[in-house]
């Protein structure tokens, strides 16, 4: 397997292994080639074009994204055959359903907007169409609008290769294609876990999580690295935080391990919470008539005196401690201890042993 | 008779025992009924009955048997009738009422009846006067059967009379040989795939061959997507076992073990003869463990397609085959390293298997001197449109387009004048008649823009328009695209809506550029064949008939007086008698005026049906119609349909 393969691109000499695509030896010496449905989580298709490059001796075109490296070859990655062919693919893909970017939640994220930009395209070469598809508003998490998709079936491949759902495909044909569940039912009433791996994925604003729309615009929002509180996963996750007020959350695959940037219906959606009017912010302390506010410290004491009363009273085996399984491990360990040496009982449980 | 082939000479003793209908036994009578689905489209099966009832009737010693399709589906039914020592004389268009009198007359009394007699098969030196033999038919002369030889001279249903025919004689022939040498014969008769992309058939053998992974499949490509193409059918129903022949010899050469026929579900009686051919061959052993006694083995399972045209592009048949939707993937990898199941799988066209046999048996040589150096061999065609003998013909390759059209197909009809051919179904280009001498070959049709494709030939006279021809391909193509990749997808919607608006007379000085910007960019980024061939109806267009489009845009003017918003019709008041014909008949009133003076058309009324047209009596040719800017003096585009 020491075989290495040398080629050029753009008249840079490459060495690199076999097998490497044209696109990530190109990435290997720094030159950019653009792409839209190509992303490193998921296996390429090769289906957008927009990564099209002049390889000699083809009579066409290649897709940089699925062809692979060969011993002499000579690659070109902008010239003026490969950029009109790009400029043309993403004008087709810009009048292709209704992209109106300044309403767009996606406004300032979204690729195509960004390669449009990069293009150099300032105006439409064809009249907008719209898909004729009404937007999903079936659920309270995921708002699916059609006019906005461009077919990159990056969101089927998250949801098969991924999250292993295999709740969205390709429906219909020609134009009127369409990303569809099941029988073209709504999310709502789909397989659909509601995981947001698909929404993670689309480079555009035909997938957008409902309860951050506007709520803020991509460069407005002031990302706060944390993990996720709901098990001991430990899942990292990005609050996107907008005036102190959490708008959205999301992931990034870099974050790595645990979860490389996935996350599940609770992590992802479940944060409405966290601003909510009835949400408890400081301790209550019962009495006779009900519950009174206290500080955390008046609180903790009154905790730790009748601990320390019953122990008294009863034995420290009165009293035993149950874990939860929304701690994280380092919280668990730091339960048992404080179970085990400050109480000094072995009683000690955890929920997910129910 | 054998019950299990183990050995060659099985198949020579089947063959000794077995007759085909050609062999009348002494005082017998065979009667042979064309019976694919255009003969019994035309009524085959009631002509089959209405055979046996009067035969049984007269209780003569006779046989009825059911036959495959010989090419000539405009004659249907055909009937042929074989008397011992007698020529064979086949019947044309045979409904149940000729059946008594060929009986009665023929049959009975010895005199072949006239009015349905086609041809006569001269057998020894008897041979009857005033019937033409088939060389003598001008759309048989010419042809080279070797596809299509059994077709119409064999029960398909019956592996009997395939075996009598000299069949599987080939796979035993091969069976002997090294895999390699099969492959090297199947190389050096020059085949190519006749699917459409004319890849040279043994190198795609070898490539399978020396693929790692196993098990490893061999697939038949029946899902025949293009619109008016019925080649491989014909094969499947009135030949079937040529077809699993070939596929039991790439399987023995390429080292599979499994085969597929991927065949439209559209095509019953192909399913059911493939499904009997299929049954038949495995009892005999001739499918199934240790064929021939050797220790090769191979079976055949049949996958129903459901009729997505782009099901018949190579990985998209896999994905389908899978239980996937039918969508193409980028290649490479190509099918010969990853194709079913991701092992390595030989995929070629019913036609190209058909081929396999006689090249075998044959020998190399004897198929490349068929056809031009870089086309061996013959093509079945399927001549349809405006052309006088529409249906299946088989040619050796570099046949010029002028003979077929013309000594094969007849010529146009209706003494038209000749305007185009568009060869290799909805994404070949349209060529002129400048072109009529080119030979047909993958080279030569490519070079004019054109594509061999699977070998449909449309054929358009002086009244069809360009601009409308292209529209109605594009129309066909982008509803087809998979949607997979933006180029097919938006950019084929984008071609289809250009041509629309130039038919529509609303065309902008700019969209010859765009069409032909648009055209090509398509041609060389889509993802897989049908993206990258669906220009060419547009880029031949442009190229052969580019006056007539600019016709469309700069002078809002149909030449051919087609495209209803740019034509109108108008009555010349000095031909006109004032008959009436054309008041009476115009459907919305739109034509005013007193009997025996020369009418008029409201043109606001008028909805351009061109009834009025069709109906004003030829001695006076009244009505013309017209098209172009009513300013300048319109021009008259014809004064028939
Ligand atoms: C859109 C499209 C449709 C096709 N349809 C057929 C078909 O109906 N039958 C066929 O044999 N090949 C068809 N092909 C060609 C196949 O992809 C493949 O090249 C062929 O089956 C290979 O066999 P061959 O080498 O024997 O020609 C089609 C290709 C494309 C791009
Ligand atoms: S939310 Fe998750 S399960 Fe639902 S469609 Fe998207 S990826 Fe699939
Ligand atoms: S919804 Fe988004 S990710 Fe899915 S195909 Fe459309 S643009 Fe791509
Ligand atoms: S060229 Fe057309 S049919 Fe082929 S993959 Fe692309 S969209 Fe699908």
């Amino acid at each position: 397997m020491a075989k290495t393969i040398s080629l050029t691109i753009n008249g840079k000499r490459i060495t690199t292994v076999p097998g490497t695509t044209i696109l990530m030896a190109a990435r290997q010496v720094g030159i950019r080639i653009p792409t839209l449905c190509y992303h490193p989580r998921l296996s390429a298709t090769g289906s957008c074009r927009v990564c099209m490059v002049e390889v000699r001796g083809r009579p066409t075109l290649m897709p940089s994204c699925t062809t692979t490296v060969e011993d002499g070859m000579e690659v070109v990655t902008a010239n003026d055959r490969v950029l009109e062919a790009r400029r043309l693919i993403v004008q087709l893909l810009l009048a292709s359903g209704n992209h109106n970017c300044l309403t767009c939640q996606s406004n300032g994220a979204c690729e195509l907007q960004k390669l449009a930009y990069d293009l150099g395209i300032e105006a439409l070469a064809f009249p907008a169409r719209s898909s004729g598809y009404p937007r999903d508003d079936s659920n309270a998490m995921i708002e699916r609008d059609p006019d906005k998709c461009i077919l990159c079936s990056r969101c089927v491949r998250a949801c098969q290769e991924v999250q292993v759902n295999e709740v969205l495909d390709f429906g219909y044909r020609g134009r009127r294609s369409k990303i569809v569940t099941a029988w073209d039912l709504p999310y709502a009433e789909s397989d659909c876990v509601f995981c947001g791996e698909c929404v993670s994925v689309c480079p555009t604003g035909a997938l957008t999580e409902k309860q951050a729309k506007f709520q803020g615009r991509p460069w407005e929002l002031k990302k706060v690295r944390t993990t996720c509180p709901y098990c001991g996963t430990g899942c990292q996750l990005d609050l996107n935080v907008r005036d102190g007020r959490v708008v959205k959350v999301t992931s990034d695959t870099l974050h790595g391990p645990p979860n490389y940037g996935s996350l599940c219906v609770k992590g992802r959606f479940g944060y409405d919470f966290i601003h909510h009017p009835d949400r408890l912010t400081a301790p209550l302390v019962r009495h006779k008539e009900g519950f009174r506010k206290a500080s955390w410290d008046e609180a903790l004491d009154l905790v730790a005196s009748r601990f320390s009363q019953i122990k008294q009273s009863y034995g420290a085996d009165a009293l035993a401690g149950l874990s939860s399984a929304r701690c994280t491990n380092e919280e668990n360990y730091l339960f048992q201890k404080l179970m085990r040496t400050a109480i000094g009982t072995n009683n000690i449980d955890h929920c997910a042993r129910l | 008779m054998i019950k299990k082939i183990t050995t060659p000479d099985d198949l020579i003793r089947i063959k000794k025992q077995t007759r085909t209908f050609e062999k009348v036994p002494e005082k017998g009578v065979h009667v042979a009924v064309g019976m694919n689905t255009c003969g019994m489209a035309s009524g085959a099966k009631e002509t089959m009955a209405a055979f046996r009832e009067s035969l049984a009737y007269y209780d003569l010693d006779a046989k009825v048997f059911r036959t495959g399709c010989a090419g000539m589906c405009f004659y249907e039914p055909l009937v042929d009738v074989f008397l011992p020592g007698q020529p064979r004389i086949t019947y044309k268009g045979l409904s149940c009422d000729g059946v008594s009198r060929v009986v009665e007359d023929h049959i009975l009394g010895g005199q072949v009846v006239e009015n349905w007699v086609l041809a006569q098969t001269v057998v020894g030196d008897k041979r009857l006067p005033g019937i033409p033999t088939y060389d003598e038919i001008p759309y048989c002369r010419g042809q080279h059967k070797i596809v299509l030889a059994r077709c119409g001279h064999i029960d398909p249903e019956d592996i009997y009379q395939y075996i009598a025919m000299d069949g599987y004689a080939a796979s035993a022939k091969a069976l002997e040989m090294d895999p390699e040498q099969v492959i090297d014969t199947i190389r050096r008769s020059g085949l190519r795939g006749r699917g459409g992309a004319g890849f040279p058939t043994g190198l795609k053998w070898q490539f399978v061959r020396e693929a790692k992974g196993h098990p490893k499949y061999i697939i038949c490509n029946a899902d025949e997507g293009d619109p008016g193409a019925f080649m491989d059918r014909s094969i499947l129903e009135g030949d079937p076992h040529a077809v699993l022949e070939g596929m039991l010899i790439a399987a023995y050469a390429v080292g599979a073990t499994r085969g597929y026929i991927y065949v439209r579900a559209e095509y019953p009686l192909a399913v059911e003869r493939l499904r009997k051919a299929i049954q038949q061959a495995c009892d005999l052993g001739l499918l199934g463990p240790n064929i021939f006694g050797s220790d090769f083995s191979f079976d055949i399972r049949l996958k129903l397609g459901a009729g997505a045209f782009v099901c018949g592009e190579e990985t998209a048949l896999i994905a389908s085959i899978e239980g996937k939707r039918g969508m193409p993937h980028p290649r490479p990898p190509f099918p010969a390293q990853n194709g079913l199941w991701g092992k390595p799988t030989n995929i070629n066209n019913v036609e190209t298997y058909a081929n396999v046999a006689p090249i075998i048996s044959n020998g190399a040589e004897w198929y490349a001197a068929i056809g031009t150096p870089d086309s061996r061999g013959t093509k079945v065609f399927c001549v349809t449109g405006k052309i006088k003998h529409s249906g299946l013909i088989e040619v050796p390759m570099g046949t010029s387009l002028r003979k077929i059209v013309y000594d094969i197909g007849g010529g146009i009809t209706a003494g038209r004048a000749f305007k185009a051919v568009q060869t290799g179904g909805p994404s070949g280009g349209v060529l002129p008649e400048a072109l009529l001498d080119l030979g047909v070959g993958y080279k030569e049709l490519a070079e004019a823009g054109s594509i061999m494709g699977s070998g449909g030939m449309v054929v358009m006279d002086e009244n069809t328009c360009m601009a409308d021809v292209a529209r109605y391909f594009l129309s066909f193509t982008r509803s087809e695209s998979c949607g997979k990749c933006t180029p097919c997808r938006e950019g084929l919607t984008r071609l289809y809506e250009i041509l629309d608006r130039i038919c529509k007379g609303n065309g902008h000085a700019d969209d010859l550029d765009r069409l032909e910007s648009l055209a090509t960019t398509i041609k060389d980024t889509a993802l897989c064949g049908l993206g990258l061939s669906a220009p060419n109806p547009v880029l031949t267009v442009l190229k052969y008939f580019r006056e007539e489009i600019e016709a469309h845009i700069f002078e809002q003017r149909c030449p051919a007086g087609v495209c209803p918003d740019l034509v109108w019709y108008r009555i010349n008041a000095d031909r006109c008698s004032g008959c009436g014909q054309c008041r009476r008949a115009c459907p919305v009133e739109a034509i005013v005026g007193r009997p025996k003076v020369p009418h008029e058309i409201d043109r606001m009324k008028c909805v351009k049906c061109g009834t009025c047209l069709e109906v004003c009596p030829p001695r006076f040719h009244a009505v013309e119609c017209v098209s172009g800017q009513v300013a300048d003096e319109p021009q008259a585009v014809s004064s028939e349909r």
